[in-house]
């Protein structure tokens, strides 16, 4: 599965578009690095284990993205957007989409 | 009397390490950023028409937190208002490691560009008094590979 954010695939002609697919996920912190970021809040630098918490949970909502674009039969996903928005205090929702294209 | 004794070692640590901290921080990137010069990234969305490319989405993401002595200061600022250099620091900071996250990403794929580069913000923490805690940060952009 081919995933760019990007409308076109260099030297592939695009057959057949198939539409909006996301994925997304939503992540709620841990009380441990929740302890740590408490810490950081005073000496400043980054949260390493938020920014991998992210990190993990987006490549979450990308692969669910790709499931759905493999049930409709596409090969690829093109033009994806990342959002994030943070549903209570303490989780946040991570959202990918993109046009799923059936590439020749 | 314990309580402004506490307020101001928290500043005072606040101080010292953030500055610590972000001098270091400066210093990586700047080191990071001429290694890594080899990989520009883009914020065109066509690709070059003329050669094959294989294209893979590449990321990149960090978590930062402004210090204490920061936080303080910004506080004082938001009475006068003006540019809040506090700040201002700590998303250049946030945005260009979270560039380079992305970059290296790419040089890991062998990838000669990266294209359509966007970047995303987003605020993971507020304190009780509404005060940013820390923020983060995204890149992302699609890596051409020959």
């Amino acid at each position: 599965m081919l995933v760019t954010n990007i409308e076109s695939v260099p030297g592939r002609q695009i057959r057949k578009h198939l539409g909006l697919v996301q994925g997304s996920t939503v992540r709620a912190k841990h009380v441990g690095r929740d302890l740590m970021a408490g810490f950081k809040n005073i000496f400043g630098g980054e949260l390493k284990g938020y920014s991998e918490l992210l990190r993990d949970s987006r490549q979450e909502a990308v692969s669910r993205m790709i499931q759905q674009a493999e049930a409709a039969g596409a090969n690829a996903v093109l033009n994806v957007r990342f959002s994030t928005s943070s549903i209570t205090a303490g989780a946040a929702e991570l959202f990918a989409y993109g046009t799923a294209v059936v590439l020749e | 009397m314990i309580e402004i004794t506490f307020l101001l070692m928290l500043l005072i640590a606040g101080y010292g390490f953030g500055r610590y901290a972000e001098k270091s921080h400066y210093r990586s990137i700047i080191e990071r950023e001429q290694q890594l010069s080899g990989i520009p990234a883009v914020k065109s969305k066509i690709p070059p028409a003329d050669q094959n490319f294989q294209s893979q989405l590449v990321t990149g993401n960090v978590v930062i937190s402004v210090d204490y002595f920061k936080r303080f200061i910004a506080g004082l600022r938001n009475l006068v208002g003006g540019s809040m250099n506090a700040y201002e620091s700590l998303l250049d900071r946030a945005r260009r490691e979270a560039i380079l996250r992305m970059k290296k990403e790419a040089e890991m794929l062998g990838a000669e560009y990266v294209f359509n580069v966007k970047m995303e913000t987003s605020i993971i923490s507020i304190n009780a008094k509404g005060n940013v805690g820390s923020i983060e940060m995204l890149a992302y952009g699609t890596a051409l590979i020959r």
